[in-house]
């Protein structure tokens, strides 16, 4: 048996790095011709993009501007308070990456809860409450990275029982429901978001009565939500749709009603299938808030752009939207690969 | 629900029983009872519902009204008052009405030259990202991370204000070939104007059109004569755009188009005998590398010998002209550019923001069409023999784009929306106009109306295409 012991290895350009570029950039002639292109297309980008960002730019607006980009008019004696918002949601987040592997447990009711009660406590803290305590830091002052955040935030949450009631009505039997939902979402989708953003910031004070009167974030709030409720109805209708007929007709026959078929059975599952479309329309959502800056609203674009304007750091625009540019990145970056980890972990149909 | 009426035999689950409705005793417990019924609650939430919408409806028109507003059509008519720098002809004394049609129109050519840019784009970065190479498939993942992770506006923003408008002024212009002169006012580009002897280049358009007819309806018959079509859809409109190329390039290259002719007859030739050869063989009898090289040495060979002999290349009368852009310097150092065609900074921003945006999303459609077909499918082609290409052409392809298609659909409307940013960098689009008309009229609500219904028949009309499209594409499911 000694020819078996002798095992030829395979030859050095087959395998270890040598093999790795063989099999990977020079398989043949012309990827051997691609990958020197390829190659030469990144030295020419990197060695613009790399000059410019180390010698030429000067990255003293953005430094010495870091607070306007982070909270813009907010005041600054007030501050505290989004640090201290910014401090729960990350201990929350914390606790839930730890805490949320243990099934069957209470730990995970107590989660859901103290994140629903975050939402109450991070306004109140951010809006102010009374005179003395908390004095009123007017919604029309947030800006900056903190309103992005606010306007993505509450567009998602806030869009979402609207958007799974016009799901559930664009699914209805009943005609007259299913009308208005289907006109609705149709034609919020055929729009584009900065209509409906000037359509709440122009027109929805024209319907209102005088007294009652919105400030511009608010107005800007109820257009994104409006806006957002007709693409989670989509998502949802998605998720409603995936769900076999069996499940449906198995908890008819177990005699619930249609509303319990629908809260007890369907939904929940009809939800958790739609979780990862959910979380792609939040990235979207969250660069969309930057249309904002039209309806002259002074989110990350808009103090970047007002940045752009001063005195001292006239002409600098690279400088501060690339600044812009990259905190949107991080981000979206952030979320989309969180997202697809979601999708792997989660595995639809899972128990 | 339907109920079966009592007392009948169902097949499964024997015979059911009347409901155990208690005998209604008094007129209260009988309206109740009405009530319960399911039949009188569907109409009834129906009715409350439309109720309160229209409620609620009211409740705003009555808000508007009390504000004295009014609601009219009118002001279409009246004079415009501003002036419109981009797109159709436009003096102030205009009305409403065509200010609001040349930001349609703008709005249409920057979608519709998206549109195909933002396909080619997006076709070659999806493939790129799927590419063997390491190198090509990690620059392509890079551009699709990048800009699928950073919202449009800041990307216009960045190419508007920290690129285009960074470019040197006019009178030292980056010159590049062409010419095409980039600077801070925008890219001047040659454009082809019609010369004298254009009239006469309509024949050959007529001929190409009465040939594609012709063949079409050859095709049609023999595809109702066998059940197949006897030749490609290819065969048709190879000759309704080459027959006019080349009555193009008859009048712009006297003798040269000689030589043009026979390469493309030779080529035609020479697959026909490939084709042919693949029929009776089961694969070709050569490359298709035999096919396109004479295609471009016979043209090169003549052009050789032409300048040799000492002969025009150029015929005497070029159907078509190039108004090549120059700079003219103007008493008082004023330089301008003058002659060809100067695309404006805000479009050259919007289109390039838009293509570059959609392209990312496009590729990773392409990528994931592609994706899609499972391995099997192109292993299974091979086996049977088909060559690499007729894989992709055949096998391959026709299987991606079905699961490419409908996504492609939403990301051209996404483009015919998010065109609207423009009025972030000052393009005068379909948006932009309404809002100076908005604002100068103060007709908020008939304005808004007028902006919904055309993005509305814009998404309408892609969709309607597209789904053309799909429709032809899709597999007849059992």
């Amino acid at each position: 048996m000694a020819e078996y012991s002798q095992v030829v290895k395979p030859p050095p350009t087959e395998v270890g790095v040598l093999g790795w570029l063989r099999k990977n950039l020079f398989s043949t002639f012309f990827n051997a011709l691609l990958t020197c292109l390829a190659l030469y297309f990144i030295y020419f980008v990197l060695r613009i993009v790399l000059s410019w960002a180390f010698v030429d730019a000067r990255w003293a607006v953005v430094t010495t501007n870091i607070k306007v980009f982070a909270i813009g008019r907010y005041p600054y004696e007030e501050a505290w308070r989004v640090l201290v918002c910014v401090g729960i949601i990350a201990v929350l987040g914390v606790l839930t990456a730890i805490l949320w592997r243990f099934k069957d447990s209470p730990v995970r009711r107590w989660l859901v809860g103290a994140w629903l009660l975050s939402f109450p406590v991070t306004g109140i803290l951010l809006r102010g409450f009374g005179d003395s305590f908390l004095p009123g830091v007017s919604e029309d002052l947030w800006s900056g990275i903190l309103l992005t955040l606010v306007l993505a935030i509450v567009g998602i949450v806030a869009s979402f029982p609207i958007g799974v009631l016009l799901a559930l009505g664009r699914r209805s039997k009943m005609v007259a429901i299913k009308v208005f939902c289907t006109v609705y979402i149709e034609a919020i989708r055929g729009v584009p978001l900065i209509s409906v953003l000037f359509m709440s910031q122009l027109m929805l004070p024209l319907f209102l009565p005088e007294s009652l009167r919105l400030g511009t974030v608010m107005r800007a709030l109820t257009g994104m939500t409006l806006f957002s409720a007709a693409y989670t109805a989509e998502n949802v209708r998605g998720g409603l749709a995936a769900i076999p007929r069996g499940q449906y007709e198995a908890a008819r026959a177990m005699g619930l009603n249609e509303f319990l078929v629908m809260g007890l059975i369907i939904l929940p599952q009809a939800l958790r299938a739609v979780i990862p479309a959910i979380v792609g329309q939040f990235i979207s959502l969250f660069k969309d808030t930057s249309l904002v800056v039209i309806v002259g609203l002074l989110d990350l674009l808009g103090v970047a752009k007002a940045v752009t304007g001063q005195q001292q750091f006239i002409g600098l625009q690279r400088e501060v939207y690339s600044f812009a540019a990259l905190i949107y990145f991080v981000f979206c970056y952030a979320m989309s690969q969180a997202s697809r980890r979601l999708e792997r972990t989660l595995g639809v149909g899972e128990r | 629900m339907e109920r079966p009426p009592a007392g009948t035999v169902h097949p499964d689950r024997g015979p059911i029983r009347p409901s155990p409705r208690r005998e209604a005793s008094s007129f209260g417990q009988q309206v109740i009872q009405f009530l319960l019924d399911e039949r009188v609650i569907n109409v009834l939430v129906q009715v409350l519902f439309t109720m309160a919408v229209l409620a609620v409806a009211g409740w705003m028109i009555y808000n508007y009204v009390q504000r004295g507003r009014t609601f009219t059509f009118g002001f279409l008519g009246e004079e415009a008052s501003f002036d419109l720098a981009e797109g159709l002809e436009f003096s102030p004394t205009d009305p409403y009405a065509r200010a609001f049609l040349v930001g349609v129109f703008n709005t249409i050519r920057v979608a519709v030259l998206g549109v195909i840019l933002a396909t080619i784009l997006g076709l070659a970065a999806g493939i790129a990202r799927l590419s063997d190479n390491w190198l090509i498939s990690r620059i392509a993942g890079v551009y699709i991370e990048i800009v699928r992770n950073t919202p449009l506006l800041v990307q216009l923003f960045f190419l508007y204000f920290a690129v285009i408008l960074k470019l040197p002024d006019i009178t030292d212009a980056v010159t590049l070939p062409g010419p095409v002169f980039l600077s801070k006012r925008g890219i001047a580009i040659p454009w082809p104007v019609p010369a004298g002897s254009f009239v006469y280049w309509w024949p050959f358009v007529g001929v190409a059109v009465v040939l594609a007819i012709v063949l079409q309806v050859v095709r049609k018959q023999g595809e109702k004569r066998t059940g197949r079509p006897s030749f490609g859809l290819l065969w048709v409109f190879a000759p309704l755009i080459n027959i006019p190329i080349l009555g193009l390039l008859f009048f712009s290259f006297g003798y040269w188009w000689a030589f043009v002719t026979v390469a493309l007859i030779v080529t035609v030739v020479l697959q026909v005998m490939r084709s042919r050869g693949e029929e009776s063989m089961g694969r070709p009898g050569f490359g298709l590398l035999w096919v396109f090289a004479p295609l471009v040495i016979i043209p090169v060979l003549g052009l050789l010998i032409l300048v040799l002999l000492g002969w025009p290349v150029l015929g005497s009368s070029p159907a078509l002209l190039a108004d090549l852009p120059e700079m003219v310097s103007k008493a008082g150092g004023v330089v301008r550019v003058e002659g060809g065609t100067t695309l404006s900074p805000e479009f050259v921003a919007l289109l390039l923001g838009l293509v570059i945006y959609t392209g990312a999303f496009i590729a990773e459609v392409v990528r994931a069409g592609i994706l899609s077909v499972p391995k099997g499918q192109t292993e299974a082609a091979r086996a049977v023999g088909l060559t690499n290409a007729q894989v992709l052409r055949l096998v391959v392809l026709p299987q991606a784009l079905r699961v490419i298609i409908p996504p492609l659909i939403s990301q051209y409307l996404n483009l015919t929306k998010n065109s609207s940013l423009a009025i972030g960098i000052a393009f005068l689009d379909l948006y932009a106009v309404s809002n100076t008309m908005l604002n100068q009229s103060g007709r908020v609500v008939e304005v808004f109306i007028m902006i919904m219904a055309s993005y509305l028949a814009m998404s309408l009309t892609i969709s309607l295409i597209m789904n053309i499209v799909n429709r032809r594409i899709q597999i007849v499911e059992r």
